[in-house]
């Protein structure tokens, strides 16, 4: 394709994104360098019949006009993300020196909000991602040997926790372990402790929201290794069944290293949804238990002060995460275009 | 299938029973929800016996019958819940539409340029795709209040076309790969200039993919929260902000079942989607994939 026909074909969607994607992540970078302007404090001497006294008080008027002006605040370097909110740098040093033990700096460090909440994430990542790959895997194959006639309305009710709005998969979860909802109820009877509440402790709530995350991107994993399970050679099949192979073997040494390009695939695309975590927790309430780096933002961004720097400058550590994360695989696909090339 | 692979009893039935297993886990609690949605709060959270909510008990007490529309009368009526839901149908339609009409022009450019721009213009957008919408919208809010853009529907529609695009280029760029390149040129070598060809002989056999697609990008502005819930004012809602306004107001009003109503009309919608559209859904989610 020519050069000239190429740009004119892409321009509206490069222009979408340049705006509304790149241009916001240059905009935070900005902003999470700057902060609001501090509040203009205005010396007044009051003098009455007993002398004149001098008496400090913030001039709202003059605050409001500066920050009309200048939105975007005063210039602050890396103010913000040093600050107790984000890396408390601070912090960390006294407690890296002052700490006995490595479990004693732990504990303060859970104590940082950016760090607990960069800890739920990362724990949320690595637990539901491989979660789901297992359980899809399973069930994939648990659907390929059923009859025929069974697979359709199977896939059609596995669906479900997928495709529907996560806010409302998750809400329908929560009203469920409700203390008085169904699950509650039956974990009550189950743990034989009638005042057992999953709203009310922390690991429970822990727990509850990775058990949504599993629930609701298996039908993915699911789905797409029953596609690949499609196409696994017969052939290679029954050769290794001629040769001996139990069922266990055959899916040990012919399927899964069939379904390995998928995993990497499930993989990726899990990685990334399960980094941006976010509705589950306004569904289940859990902001007390469990803050994600997106709730991190959103309380920011919400309420009635809008802490635009406090939200930036999260939103910016969150994309270097997210770089982390991602690096291995945007190494291996500039690798696989140069060899194709 | 052959006599060799078939398989014996043992494997069925452990099979059946774990699939079994797993639809009763990925369908009952819609199921539940959708029966109890059409009971009073005292049924859906019952206290004192959980099977109050399968017989309506106090529902039948309160209300004369064992079922009971005042959730959804609520919701719909009082709440109007249907503004939501017209303003859903408006942006659906538009991001579904807009962000169609860029993705094919631009996914149809990058599955036919051999030049190493069209591979970095991809990676970029698999960077962005990565990017969680809520840190865009911390870098939205300030310019938006500065110019008068917040709480518009079309600012949103934009948005979230925007948001799409990575995604949208991403799983039409693969549809294209598969549309034989001969095609095209062949219609060039007789005279077309590029956009003729694409337009005469692309666009009649694109269909597929892009129905597909589209499906896809509905979704994602269906169920978006983030963005809606952070770009439009309370009039302008859509009906997942919406939604979740009714967790604040109406805990406190004690009419937790609006909410139950709201995610049941919510659902209900995409029930269908999947009747009607299962086979391509499930295309879509392998197209990217199988395909490498």
């Amino acid at each position: 394709m020519k050069h000239k026909s190429f740009f004119w074909f892409v321009l509206p969607s490069v222009i979408l994104m340049l705006l509304f994607i790149a241009l916001p992540i240059v905009s935070v970078v900005t902003q999470s360098l700057h902060t609001q302007h501090e509040q203009v404090i205005i010396t007044v001497e009051n003098c009455g019949p007993f002398g004149c006294t001098q008496a400090q008080s913030v001039d709202q008027e003059a605050t409001q006009a500066l920050r009309d002006a200048e939105p975007l605040g005063r210039f602050a370097g890396l103010e913000v993300y040093k600050d107790r909110n984000h890396l408390a740098v601070s912090d960390v040093a006294s407690a890296w020196q002052n700490s006995n033990s490595y479990r004693e700096f732990w504990n303060t460090l859970m104590n940082l909000p950016f760090y607990l909440a960069l800890a739920f994430t990362l724990t949320y990542t690595a637990i539901v991602t491989p979660m789901t790959i297992i359980l899809g895997f399973v069930v994939a194959i648990a659907i390929n040997s059923v009859a025929r006639s069974m697979r359709g309305p199977t896939i059609f009710f596995s669906l479900l926790p997928m495709i529907v709005t996560p806010l409302v998969g998750a809400l329908i979860l929560f009203w469920m372990v409700d203390a008085r909802g169904i699950l509650g109820t039956a974990l009550q009877w189950l743990a034989d402790d009638p005042s057992l509440s999953v709203k009310a402790s922390t690991p429970l709530m822990w727990i509850m929201l990775m058990v949504y995350g599993t629930w609701s991107s298996i039908p993915f994993a699911f789905i797409v290794y029953y596609a690949g399970l499609q196409t696994v050679n017969q052939d290679t099949l029954e050769a290794a069944m001629i040769d001996g192979a139990s069922r266990w073997e055959r899916i040990r040494y012919v399927i899964i290293p069939h379904l390995a390009p998928l995993t990497t695939f499930i993989a990726l695309i899990q990685l990334m949804d399960n980094f941006r975590v976010f509705e589950p927790i306004i569904s289940f309430q859990a902001q007390a238990h469990a803050r994600s780096l997106s709730i991190a933002i959103f309380t920011d961004l919400g309420g009635e002060t809008r802490l635009l720097s406090s939200a930036a400058a999260t939103s910016v550590l969150t994309i270097v995460f997210v770089a982390i994360l991602l690096s291995p695989v945007l190494v291996r696909t500039w690798r696989d275009f140069g060899t194709k090339n | 299938m052959s006599v060799a692979t078939r398989r014996p009893l043992t494997v069925k039935f452990v099979a059946t029973s774990f699939l079994m297993l797993w639809l009763i886990v990925a369908a009952f609690p819609f199921l539940w929800t959708l029966w109890g949605s059409f009971k009073v709060e005292g049924d859906f959270f019952s206290k004192a016996d959980w099977a109050n909510s399968l017989f309506g008990t106090l529902t039948q007490s309160e209300t004369g019958g064992s079922f009971t529309g005042a959730g959804y009368f609520g919701a719909w009526i009082q709440e109007e819940f249907w503004r939501a839901a017209l303003n859903t149908a408006i942006v659906c339609l538009c991001v579904v539409t807009i962000s169609l009409t860029c993705g094919t022009l631009a996914a149809y450019a990058l599955s036919r340029s051999p030049y190493r721009y069209a591979f970095w213009l991809l990676l970029f957008a698999l960077i962005f795709r990565a990017t969680p919408p809520i840190i865009l919208v911390s870098g939205y809010l300030l310019p938006f209040f500065e110019w008068n853009l917040w709480g518009h529907l079309s600012t949103t529609i934009i948005v979230l076309v925007a948001i799409n695009q990575p995604f949208t280029l991403w799983m039409l760029h693969s549809f294209f790969k598969n549309i034989p390149k001969d095609l095209d040129e062949s219609a060039m070598v007789d005279g077309c200039t590029r956009f003729q060809a694409f337009r005469h002989v692309i666009i009649p056999v694109m269909w597929p993919g892009v129905i597909t697609t589209g499906l896809f990008s509905f979704l994602l502005a269906y169920n978006d929260f983030a963005v809606t819930s952070m770009l439009l004012s309370k009039e302008n809602q859509t009906m997942v902000p919406k939604l979740a306004s009714f967790l604040g107001t109406t805990q406190t009003k004690g009419n937790v079942m609006f909410a139950v109503a709201a995610v049941v009309s919510i659902t209900a919608p995409l029930f269908v989607m999947i009747l009607f559209f299962q086979r391509q859904i499930v295309s879509g989610l392998t197209a990217g994939a199988v395909k490498g």
